[in-house]
This record gives C-alpha cells, sequence and structure tokens, in this order.
C-alpha cells in the first residue's frame, strides 16, 4: 500500500528524513495490522485542528468581565470551560494561575514538554525549545525581557514546573483603559504567550 | 488558589516544610534534578495518582501516591537568583518528600 | 547515576529563546495523530513514550527534532509491546523509499 499524498505543502517524501520518512512506514504497518484506523488517525487530527489559543482567550475574556464566572474558572475549571462548550475532557487536572499587579506566573515543562494542549492546541516551538525548558527556573525574568515584559522586583514571578499530570494556564491580567469593552473584543487582546505567562496580554492601545 | 483537585490521605498539608530526596536511582523520575535536595513548603495537596514512575514499564502505576504543589523560594534554589520575592514551584509525589527541620 | 539528558531545567549555557513557529509538515501532524491514537486506544501511554525518549543515546536526543523523537520513541514501544517489528518497518520503509525515488 503506498503512502497516500495529504495536504502538499510540504517536502517530497525522498527529502525527509530518516524518522520522518520511518512514521509513513509504521503508519502503513498499523493500518495493515488492524491496530489503529485511517478514522482513528483522521480524528485525532481533526481534535487537534479544533484546538487553539482562542479558547483559552475566550476563558479570560469572560473571567475579565464576570466576577462570578472568573471565580468558577478558578475553582473547577472544567467545569468552567463545559459552561463555554469547551472540551477539556482530555485534560487529567487542570489548575488556573491568577496573575495580578503584584504576582505573575509562568509555566514551564523541564522534563519533556508538558502542555495544556486542550485548551491552547499544539505548543510553540520555543516552549519546547531546551533554551525555554533550561532558563525558565533559573531565569524566569530573564526569557518575560525577550518577550518584552520587564518586571520590577516588587513583583513575584512564579514559575510552575509541570512535572506530572497538572496542566497549567495563566489568567493573565486585564490591561488598563478596557472599562466597557466587549468581551469579543477583550479577546482579541489575550494572545497564546499570556496564557502560558511569559508576557502580560496585549496592551489597549497599541504603544 | 481554588479547591483541592482531589483529597487524597496523604502525609502533608499545606504549608508543612519539606525536603525534596536525593534517591538518585534508574527508572523514569519526575523530580527534576535541580530541586533534588531542596527545602520549600507544601502549597497544595493534589490528591492521589497513578505512579508514572510503574507506568513508564508498563506497571499498572499502583499504588497511588499523593501528588504536591511544592514552592520554594528562588534564593534558595538557585545561587544567583533575581526578585527576593520569586518562587519556583514543582508538582512532585509524596515518596520523593521529608519533613524538613 | 547521573542526570538524564532530558533534566534539562536550570543547566547553564541555554541561549536566547528562538521565537520562529514554523507550520508542522504532514509527517509531524501524522506523528502526533499517531501518538494520540495509540494513546486513545490504551495501547501506550504517555510514561512510556517518555522513558523511551529518557533511553535513548544523548547526542542523538539533541541532535534530534521534537516530532523526530516522538517517532522514535513510537517505534521503540511498539516494538517493545511486540506490536510490530524493526525488520518490518525497515522492509516497508525501504519498498516506500524505491516508489519515492532517489534523493
Amino acid at each position: 500500500m503506498s503512502p497516500t499524498d495529504e495536504h502538499g505543502h510540504d517536502h517530497p517524501k525522498h527529502e525527509l528524513s530518516h524518522y520522518a520518512k520511518r512514521i509513513y512506514a509504521i503508519r502503513d504497518l498499523l493500518l495493515e495490522k488492524g491496530v489503529i484506523s485511517n478514522k482513528d488517525i483522521q480524528c485525532q487530527v481533526d481534535y487537534q485542528e479544533a484546538r487553539s489559543p482562542a479558547n483559552g482567550a475566550k476563558l479570560v475574556a469572560r473571567s475579565w468581565v464576570d466576577p462570578a464566572f472568573k471565580a468558577r474558572f478558578i475553582a473547577d475549571p472544567k467545569a468552567a470551560c463545559a459552561e463555554m462548550g469547551i472540551d477539556a475532557t482530555a485534560i487529567n487536572e487542570f489548575v488556573v494561575l491568577e496573575n495580578t499587579e503584584k504576582r505573575r506566573h509562568m509555566v514551564v515543562c523541564t522534563l519533556c514538554s508538558c502542555y495544556p494542549r486542550p485548551i491552547l492546541g499544539r505548543p510553540p516551538d520555543w516552549y519546547k525549545s531546551f533554551n525555554y525548558r533550561q532558563r525558565s527556573v533559573v531565569d524566569p525574568r530573564g526569557v518575560m525581557r525577550e518577550f518584552g515584559l520587564n518586571l520590577p522586583d516588587d513583583v513575584e514571578v512564579r514559575v510552575h514546573d509541570s512535572t506530572a499530570d497538572i496542566r497549567y494556564l495563566v489568567l493573565p491580567l486585564r490591561p488598563r483603559g478596557t472599562q466597557g469593552w466587549s468581551e469579543a473584543d477583550l479577546t482579541k487582546l489575550v494572545t497564546r504567550d499570556s496564557m502560558i505567562g511569559v508576557m502580560d496580554v496585549l496592551p489597549a492601545i497599541p504603544e | 488558589m481554588g479547591r483541592a483537585v482531589n483529597e487524597g490521605a496523604g502525609r502533608f498539608k499545606p504549608g508543612d516544610r519539606v525536603v525534596v530526596r536525593f534517591d538518585d536511582r534508574p527508572g523514569h523520575l519526575r523530580t527534576p534534578w535541580y530541586i533534588r535536595g531542596k527545602t520549600g513548603w507544601v502549597e497544595r495537596v493534589y490528591g492521589d495518582f497513578l505512579n508514572p514512575e510503574s507506568l513508564a514499564f508498563g506497571g499498572d502505576g499502583l499504588p497511588k501516591k499523593t501528588l504536591y504543589l511544592v514552592a520554594f523560594k528562588q534564593s534558595d534554589v538557585w545561587k544567583n537568583s533575581q526578585g527576593p520575592t520569586d518562587k519556583v514551584l514543582v508538582d512532585i509525589y509524596e515518596h520523593w518528600l521529608d519533613p524538613a527541620a | 547515576m547521573a542526570r538524564g539528558h532530558h533534566d534539562v531545567g536550570g543547566l547553564p549555557g541555554a541561549g536566547a529563546i528562538d521565537q520562529t513557529e514554523h507550520e508542522l509538515s504532514d509527517w509531524e501532524i501524522l506523528a502526533d495523530a499517531i501518538n494520540q491514537a495509540l494513546g486513545a486506544k490504551g495501547i501506550k501511554r504517555t510514561d512510556e513514550m517518555r522513558r523511551a525518549r529518557e533511553e535513548m543515546d544523548s547526542e542523538t536526543y539533541r541532535d534530534m527534532t521534537y516530532y523526530e523523537r516522538w517517532i522514535a520513541s513510537i517505534e521503540t514501544i511498539l516494538i517493545e509491546k511486540k506490536i510490530l517489528t524493526k525488520d518490518e518497518i525497515d522492509r516497508r520503509l525501504a519498498e516506500f523509499e524505491k516508489e519515492w525515488g532517489e534523493p
């Protein structure tokens, strides 16, 4: 059975690296032996495509405008996701870390690259990089500076190393000058990187 | 900081000072090298989870281990940390923790 | 016992964070999906995959890309569980390479 061509924005297969090529052979054999089906694979592709930081942004924006929702979100994040029609069931345990004027959180997985994929989608390459995994725990402020966030010493920086099954989402600070903004407009300010915690959200007024 | 994720009958409770074991042995260990031997305190009790050290080798993960959110002052972990009140927080299983003096 | 090559928190010598992102190639999307599908079917556990990557040769580990490491660990675990053999994979890959032509 020859590999079918997929979306086609790729290198020709003979140019791929050794392991890149190998996954096609592995797939073919798994299908042939009935270990998994094409449908199983496609299901996962679709599931992953449906996940993006937009989910997280909605949760953050709703938390900013609705204090009761925010309390529910912090107390039981999976239930709050269900309320908003966001499927977080794949997360074993989900914890929300609330930023304040005097406290910021940052999330890393130094041992591999655990990430709240069901909420945010796939992690960016930099999150999985050795440099990020090495530096975040020892030099979080330096990492934040690279992302444009400079914090004074009277702000506490708390770095979470997610070494187990807990998946963390940072609830970033609502920026100044957004009083009266609609939820939809607030959502646009919430970047993926602010929910990892390396930066605050976009400012209300472009600098 | 929200409800405990699922209350376990663990040995430690929030506020307890704990020290991380070195416990260096072969296998799939989820306690990072940089935190071993360091002293911090329990922030949260996350409840009981299947033991990844067993799961990694096809085991059933039993008996479950209580998982804790343990906080450390950065100044207690690294030589030249910035931010005088900064913390590093690690999810650590009970069998890696001893009570600190 | 030594520190595992995956256990990198706090290691010195790390440089600036490269923030460029890349669109996933088809093979990466496929690796991701197969990994998830195997997990959904209870065929492998995440901790088994992590352990397989930890057991890799250190130089190889650092040289491979993220999804290449995933593929290597998928293969290791499938062989360990006697679902596939290395021989089968080698042979099927050789057949495909013939079809795909010379690099």
